[in-house]
């Protein structure tokens, strides 16, 4: 068996997670050590740095490292991985992230489709929740593809909601973005996501701490945010209840030491209160990209287009100009929108199509209409 | 002695003569009907023979033969008791063989000898009519029904005695009269509901309009309290006028369900809201006698479904082919029933399951979830509404407003010249509404200058649009171009169409 293959079936041993890998590592000095060590020597050295430093390694998860030492198993499975154009990095490879290194507990082992972005490259977490408002929706489609668009990496766990808004918007924008997810590195969860799934590995990647084939366990993903924090500069919270798992990820990221942003929102929205909570902790409430990006580069300055929202071409037409003052982020239906302008309906209902085609105003609902900011 | 008399038997919604034929002669006290009865009329025998003694005849004791020709179609109903004491009487000579020619007598007896009222008296007085009867003798309560079809005598009588005093011209009662002319036009002045009650809706009012123009189906959503419910009810009053050949063919199927009232006639266009746990039966009709249902009784009117998802699914698909036909076939064994169903089919639904999507402070369900609730209508179904729109609901501020809202009236005349120039567009086609073309038609009719050929095509890319939603845009453009009274399809028409445009399968978000 080569290196890889011992470092494959060491970090795949069920009930030993990175803590305990860390520990068979330091005793051992590597994979391969651990796999030809006698259950004797095991027990013995084990009990030595367990006297060094206090550590919960009980004799059943020695038999399970015993039990699980099947070369043939591990060689196919393995294998297997290359078939699949999976990468498989360990912190023993360069390829490892490097921030992911100082991060508490983080994954020995990662499984990789596409390509990581570099080290350097800046990286913003976007999170929320899973139920968001079309308005959350429109909002994150517009900052992540801002800040796709200035070179930053989006980063998100592709889950429904805000996560597969943060990465489609960075997408549409032509950014690059990384999906880590909560299963098997195999299995697209949830399976309408498939296209995304698809799209963001062509520029970007798709990660996981998680060998193929297994499932979206519930408990998975609290896991999987410290490594969307972990790999990020500051982390954007774009709607959350007042308790959501979108704070988990905040909460990692505070250990972590890494920037909270937050979009504020009326106190009476029930999905802004996570939010607003933050910004009351000190998180830094977003009002534009330019607030993220001018704490990512230092020298960052203002652009025309990126900086003012409200600005219209004007090439419109009156009537035009009309209706595209009276849409926002926050999508409105075509009744509103007619009891706003006061024009007929069938007029109305003529501009709208026109200003769409023209790709000034985007449908995200039937009838309902909201000022196009990915473009 | 044998004597003939004349009744009529409900098939499908139309009357059938039948002629009671009734033989008194020597032999074994018996009292024998034959004819290929129902339970219900074997059962007349009993009701017959004791409403005749309480009316003071005495049956001799003789073999009596009662026989309702055409002997191979099958007779239900209690309409038969009075013709068959008629022919009874006739034959033992208590009345004028003559005077039972081109008479037509329907009811049913009580053991007292008192009539009482039958369904289908209409449709049954109306074939009658048709062919050559001079007189009709129908129970007092359902005269009203009779007497509106006119160019017949109709008398309403309550016993069997005045039946038969009349019969033998001592009574010289005066026929009933319905001045069908002077109920039209009272029916114009009275009008409960109008669109001029609904606040706001804008958009909504203007799809219906639209829908009613060109006989689109619509289909409605929005949270509970939209004003779904309040904008179908008032369909009807939009809807141009009956006539009087319509509101004949509807008053027939109401004779038949036993639905018309005291007046006789129905003369407001019909508005049926089955509840949704209505079975496939009572909704197209059927039943061992089939029956209309409830898509027959909203013949040129309106069928409101609300709820739809609420709806069996299997109950719904039913619908498909009496919304292309406009009639709806029912095979028995016997026979063959046609029952027509030109209707306009209206439906409510909420967003999702709580009904407040896309709200998020009021709704909480899932993306999954909202996708799930809106699956549960077939694609199927969901291409037979032409027209789609969502109604929101109405602040305050606008409920109060006190700007005047247009009434039904005037939308009505705005109807009725799109559907004249829709009728004189298909003449000769077998055509009456826009929503009846089929893409062959379409082609025909809906030409496109290539400049505005070249819009949709953009918005159809633009949109993932399928290709039955093509066929529908263009329908409902052309209805709108009607309701502008133009020949020519324009931009304006189509940017309109697009936005009833129905909802596909990516209705919700990405």
């Amino acid at each position: 068996m080569i290196n890889e293959e011992y470092n494959y079936w060491l970090s795949n041993i069920d009930g030993i997670g990175p803590r305990k890998i860390e520990l068979l590592r330091n005793t051992f000095g590597s994979a391969k050590e651990v796999f030809h060590a006698s259950r004797k020597e095991l027990i013995k050295r084990i009990e030595k740095t367990k006297r060094e430093e206090p550590i919960r390694f009980f004799n059943s998860d020695i038999e399970r490292v015993v039990n699980s030492r099947d070369e043939e198993k591990i060689h196919r499975d393995f294998s297997r991985l290359k078939e699949q154009g999976i990468q498989f990095v360990t912190k023993e490879d360069k390829e490892y992230p490097e921030r992911l290194r100082p991060v508490d507990n983080a994954p020995f082992a990662l499984y990789i489709k596409g390509k990581l972005p570099d080290n350097q490259q800046k990286a913003i977490a976007i999170v929320g929740a899973r139920e968001c408002t079309p308005y959350g929706m429109e909002i994150t489609r517009y900052l992540a593809g801002a800040l796709a668009r200035e070179g930053v990496v989006i980063l998100s766990g592709m889950a429904r909601g805000i996560d597969s808004y943060a990465h489609i918007g960075a997408l549409k924008a032509g950014g690059i973005t990384c999906a880590v997810l909560g299963c098997g590195i195999d299995i697209c969860y949830p399976r309408e996501n498939d296209r995304l799934y698809l799209e963001i590995q062509k520029d970007g990647a798709v990660l996981s701490e998680y060998a193929p084939g297994i499932q979206p366990l519930a408990g998975n993903f609290p896991m999987r945010n410290r490594i969307i924090s972990g790999l990020s500069d500051g982390i954007l919270v774009i709607e959350a209840k007042e308790r959501s798992g979108s704070l988990i990820t905040v909460d990692m990221g505070l250990e972590q030491g890494k920037e909270i942003y937050a979009l504020p929102g009326r106190i009476t929205d029930s999905l802004s209160v996570g939010c607003n909570n933050l910004i009351k902790m000190g998180a830094k409430p977003i009002t534009s990209a330019k607030d993220i990006l001018e704490d990512l580069f230092a020298n960052y300055k203002v652009t025309p287009i990126s900086g003012n929202m409200n600005s219209l071409p004007s090439w419109l037409q009156p009537e035009e100009q009309l209706v595209c003052q009276c849409l926002g982020m926050e999508p409105l239906h075509l009744e509103v929108l007619c009891g706003k302008t006061g024009l007929p309906v069938n007029q109305l209902m003529e501009i709208l199509l026109k200003l769409e085609l023209q790709g000034m105003i985007r449908q995200p609902m039937k009838n309902y209409y909201v000022l196009d900011k990915t473009n | 002695m044998f004597s003939k008399a004349y009744s009529a038997a409900i098939h499908g919604i139309d009357g059938l003569i039948v002629s009671v034929e009734a033989d008194v002669s020597d032999g074994l006290p018996i009292f024998d009907m034959v004819g290929f009865l129902g339970s219900e009329v074997k059962e007349a025998r009993e009701r017959v023979k004791i409403a005749l003694k309480n009316s003071g005849f005495r049956l001799p004791a003789k073999r009596i033969t009662v026989n309702l020709s055409p002997a191979d179609i099958r007779k239900e109903g209690t309409a038969f008791d009075l013709p068959v004491a008629i022919a009874i009487l006739t034959a033992l000579g208590y009345l004028p063989e003559e005077n039972l020619k081109d008479v037509l007598i329907i009811g049913e007896l009580s053991l007292n000898g008192s009539i009482r009222k039958v369904n289908g008296v209409l449709p049954l007085v109306y074939s009658a009519q048709q062919q050559g009867f001079t007189k009709c003798i129908v129970p007092k309560e359902n005269a009203k029904e009779g007497a509106v079809v006119g160019k017949i005598e109709t008398y309403g009588v309550s016993t069997l005695l005045e039946a038969v005093a009349l019969l033998r011209g001592e009574h010289a009662a005066a026929p009933e009269y319905v001045d069908v002319d002077a109920l039209f036009q009272n029916n114009k002045q009275e009008e409960s509901i109008d669109f001029m009650d609904v606040a706001g809706q804008k958009a909504a009012k203007r799809a219906i309009e639209i829908a009613v123009s060109g006989m689109h189906n619509i289909l409605m959503i929005g949270p509970p309290g939209s004003g779904k419910t309040m904008l179908a009810r008032r369909i009807p009053t939009i809807m141009p006028e009956l006539s009087f050949e319509e509101s004949m063919e509807i008053s027939k199927i109401y004779s038949i369900a036993g639905l018309l009232d005291q007046q006789g006639l129905i003369l407001k266009r019909p508005f049926r809201s089955p509840h949704h746990t209505i079975t496939t039966s009572a909704l197209v009709g059927g039943g061992h006698t089939p029956r209309p249902g409830e898509i027959s009784l909203a013949h040129q009117g309106v069928l409101f479904l609300d709820e739809l998802p609420e709806f069996q699914m299997n109950t719904i698909e039913v619908l498909r082919q009496p919304l292309e036909d406009k009639v709806v076939t029912i095979a028995r064994l016997q026979a063959t029933y046609r029952y027509p169903a030109g209707f306009m089919v209206v439906a409510a639904m909420n967003p999702c399951n709580c009904g407040y999507y896309p709200d998020r402070n009021k709704c909480s369900c899932s993306v999954n979830q909202v996708k799930r609730y809106l699956s549960r209508i077939s694609q199927p179904l969901l291409d037979r509404f032409d027209i789609c729109i969502e109604t929101l609901q109405m602040n305050y501020k606008e409920l109060e407003a006190k700007t005047q809202e247009e009434t039904s009236e005037e939308i009505r005349k705005r109807v009725s010249i799109a559907r004249d120039m829709q009728l004189r567009r298909y003449q000769g086609q077998n055509i009456y509404f826009n929503s009846q073309l089929t893409p062959r038609t379409i082609k025909k009719f809906c030409k496109l200058n290539p400049k505005d050929r070249q819009l949709l095509e953009q918005a159809f890319i633009k949109m993932n649009l399928s290709a039955r939603a093509y066929h529908r845009i263009l329908k409902v453009a052309r209805t709108i171009a009607d309701l502008d009274q133009s020949e020519k399809i324009k931009s304006r028409h189509i940017s309109e169409a697009i936005c009833y445009r129905s909802l596909d399968q990516k209705y919700w978000g990405e």
